[in-house]
């Protein structure tokens, strides 16, 4: 922590500086993240083995409580801790570049650290059994929503410090010209966060006074509208920031050339201008808005979005395709991917969150995010699968093969267990794919989501589902505990190479 | 490379593959944007069009009134209740069970107003697979039209504590 602000090494494979107070505040986020992956997937599986019928395994009051911990841990710590690594990493790094204030971004880190901590204390203790979506009348303790709030203000600064480093390399002249893709792509995602971490406190604060008795009244649907411009933006940062990172993975694995600059940093433009007009999507069964507010927002702006994920969805493989051919691999229509590197895990994580997240997440979110099929799927255990191809499928696989590259380029050890790490992309990837698609299809025959019993045994009028649903369910579960697996792996193969992996040499230029 | 700077003039046309593509992607968009506008006016079924506010106290009383009203009968503790033709029904969503059991005539169209006096809940018509986001101070008004006859389960899917899980409700639809 006590580094020089100015040491640096320059790093053998890159050429790029490196500064000790970066590449401390990057291994910090990181290493955090990773914990939180794995309390967020312990209660994967305890939250899995109950809602599958054969198991049934927590009682209601913990199950509960653990599906609120559950994407407390691993929606909002594991994703937004890494993301704050990879914004560090973006702006310091990738521009040779000294960080801003290191000491305030010790400080945001700290807050977010002794937030999420509180909020995960608070939910086991039993004080906050609300889900995450905490709907008001539902209250948590104060403490609650003060953990999510101090969180929130650690992003927020973490933010600042992104945009203050900006600032600091082009006074310097860190670099020439414009920025590298990867920044500008992580760039779009922290001007995103901003707008969502502001909404966040502006519905966060009365809900922590109201918590207290300081506000009597809250309206429900308010609640809902405000939370979602919240919730559903901050979503966004996750695919931008998903975006980057598969370019990253391409740079690192194939040495990836962006074909056309202008029109890859235009779709990322298009995301910050549309994507976060979209969140009344979770309001279209609601007794709320008018038709034509739902018809304006969640149909002409999010199209606008789901063109850039379109460009993008082109822009990679074409990429990837070029970088191949250069190096040779040019018979026939296939043989730049068949040649690809599939033996190292960047390259199968990169293709397995590109599908996962376009064929499944974005599919799914664009059929669910219309008026009518709304109906169809809110509250659903459709809705769940879609989001596990989105943020776990998409953004938590990318994050997860990021991870094998930035353990030996940025904190200097080699991999422990490369072919582990190898076959995690591959375990957690099909793991995913048969638990979102057994999920989604549970839910179009109405297995609801949030739901401890769906054979409704303490009922007073009885009902029972479809003997497929049931069925789906245990495929999900299947599905589920294959890509658990794969999840334990990632944990493991991280913590053993980061703290017991070999240190390189200074001048050792070995990625993987 | 995508982590290095691009060359000093980067604001290049694009190809044509991007651009072939770039179109089709637009006028996917496009035909998706029609469509949700157009199926909301030539679809059958959408969601609420009217929102209104009522307070849960305000709703309770209307509710147990046409309760009253209409009653004919009642199963494991519920009322069953059943409207005329064409009559305003009160469906509502308390900790843990929909309220009334309501018996209705297949082809007659129904104005129901669903709402709850404590949490939110989610209304969930099965085996059709219907849901509504019901919320406390907010009145969902749907018209309804049975289709067919039969016995239909609404199944809440949004967390309303402990019990959740056990709130079954349930409508019969006759000839
Ligand atoms: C292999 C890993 C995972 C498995 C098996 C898994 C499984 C599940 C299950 C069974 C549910 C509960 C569904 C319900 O009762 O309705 C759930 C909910 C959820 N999961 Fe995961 N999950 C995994 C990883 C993740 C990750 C990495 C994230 C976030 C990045 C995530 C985010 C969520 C969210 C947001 C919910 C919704 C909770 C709610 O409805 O309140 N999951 N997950
Ligand atoms: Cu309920
Ligand atoms: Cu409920």
């Amino acid at each position: 922590m006590a580094a020089n602000a100015l040491e640096f090494r320059t790093c053998p494979i890159t050429g790029k500086k490196v500064y000790a107070t970066a590449q401390n505040l990057i291994w910090a986020n990181a290493v955090t993240a990773v914990v939180f992956i794995l309390v967020g997937g312990l209660a994967a599986l305890l939250v899995l083995l109950t809602r599958w019928p054969a198991v049934h395994l927590l009682s209601p009051d913990l199950f509960y409580r653990i599906l609120t911990l559950h994407p407390i841990a691993a929606l909002v710590a594991w994703i937004i801790f890494f993301e704050v690594a990879g914004l560090y990493f973006g702006c310091t790094v990738l521009l040779n570049s000294r960080i801003a204030a290191p000491k305030v971004a010790w400080l945001a880190y700290f807050l977010m650290l002794v937030g999420a901590a509180l909020v995960a204390v608070e939910i086991l203790i039993g004080n906050a059994d609300v889900m995450f979506t905490s709907y008001i009348p539902l209250q948590a303790s104060p403490l609650y929503y003060l953990g999510v709030i101090l969180f929130a203000v650690g992003a927020l600064v973490a933010c600042g410090i992104f945009f203050g480093t900006l600032a600091i390399a082009k006074a310097e002249k860190t670099y020439e010209g414009s920025l590298p893709l990867v920044t500008f792509g992580l760039s779009a995602a922290a001007i995103i966060a901003v707008w969502t971490l502001a909404s966040g406190a502006i519905i966060y604060i009365p809900t922590f006074l109201w918590s207290l008795g300081v506000i009597k009244n809250i309206d429900a649907a308010m609640y809902r509208l405000i939370f979602w411009g919240f919730g559903h933006a901050s979503q966004q940062i996750n695919v931008t920031a998903m975006v980057s990172v598969w370019y990253l993975l391409g740079v690192l694995t194939v040495g990836l050339k962006p074909v056309n600059e202008k029109v890859c940093r235009s779709a990322f433009v298009l995301y910050i201008f549309f994507i976060n007009l979209a969140s009344e999507h979770h309001l279209l069964t609601d007794p709320t808005l008018s038709p034509a507010h739902k018809i304006a927002n969640t149909s002409y702006f999010i199209y606008m979005a789901a063109l850039a994920s379109m460009i993008h969805a082109l822009a990679i493989p074409m990429a990837v395709e070029v970088a191949q051919r250069k190096k040779g691999y040019t018979k026939g229509i296939f043989e730049w991917l068949t040649k690809a590197p599939w033996g190292e895990p960047g390259f199968p994580a990169l293709v397995f969150s590109l599908f996962i997240f376009g064929f499944i997440g974005g599919i799914t979110g664009i059929v669910n995010g219309t008026e009518q099929l709304s109906i169809k799927s809110h509250n659903t255990w459709a809705m769940t699968g879609h989001f596990h191809g989105t943020v776990v499928g998409g953004t938590t696989l990318a994050f997860m093969g990021l991870t094998y590259y930035l353990i030996p380029l940025v904190f200097r050890r080699e991999i422990i267990g490369k072919k582990w790490a190898t076959a995690q992309p591959y375990i957690y990837g099909i793991g995913l794919i048969i638990f979102t698609l057994s999920m989604i299809a549970a839910g179009t025959l109405g297995v609801p989501r949030r739901h401890w019993d769906i054979t409704f045994a303490d009922s007073i009028i009885p009902f029972s589902f479809d003997p497929t649903a049931i069925l789906l369910v245990t495929l999900t579960a299947l599905g589920g505990l294959t890509a658990i697996v794969g999840g334990a792996i990632y944990v493991g193969v991280a913590v053993l190479s980061v703290f017991f992996g070999r240190k390189l040499a200074p001048n050792e230029a070995k990625l993987i | 490379m995508a982590i290095t700077s691009p060359e000093t003039y980067w604001w290049k046309p694009a190809d044509k593959e991007e651009k072939l593509w770039i179109t089709i992607a637009i006028v996917w968009c496009l035909i998706l944007f029609t469509m949700m506008p157009l199926w909301h006016i030539v679809g059958g079924q959408n969601p609420s069009v009217e929102p209104l506010k009522i307070r849960p106290k305000d709703y309770e009383k209307i509710s147990d009134a046409f309760i009253e009203k209409y009653k004919i009968g009642e199963e494991s503790g519920i009322p069953v209740v059943k409207p005329p033709d064409g009559a305003d029904v009160y469906l509502r969503g308390q900790m843990w069970n929909w309220m009334p059991i309501l018996e209705l005539k297949k082809g007659v169209n129904y104005k129901f107003h669903i709402s709850s006096i404590d949490l939110m809940h989610g209304f969930s018509l099965q085996p059709l697979v219907m849901n509504f986001q019901i919320v406390p101070g907010h009145d969902n008004i749907l018209n309804i039209t049975p289709t067919s006859s039969g016995t239909f389960h609404i199944i809440c899917n949004e967390f309303c504590g402990i019990n959740h899980h056990t709130m079954v409700g349930k409508i019969v639809v006759k000839d």
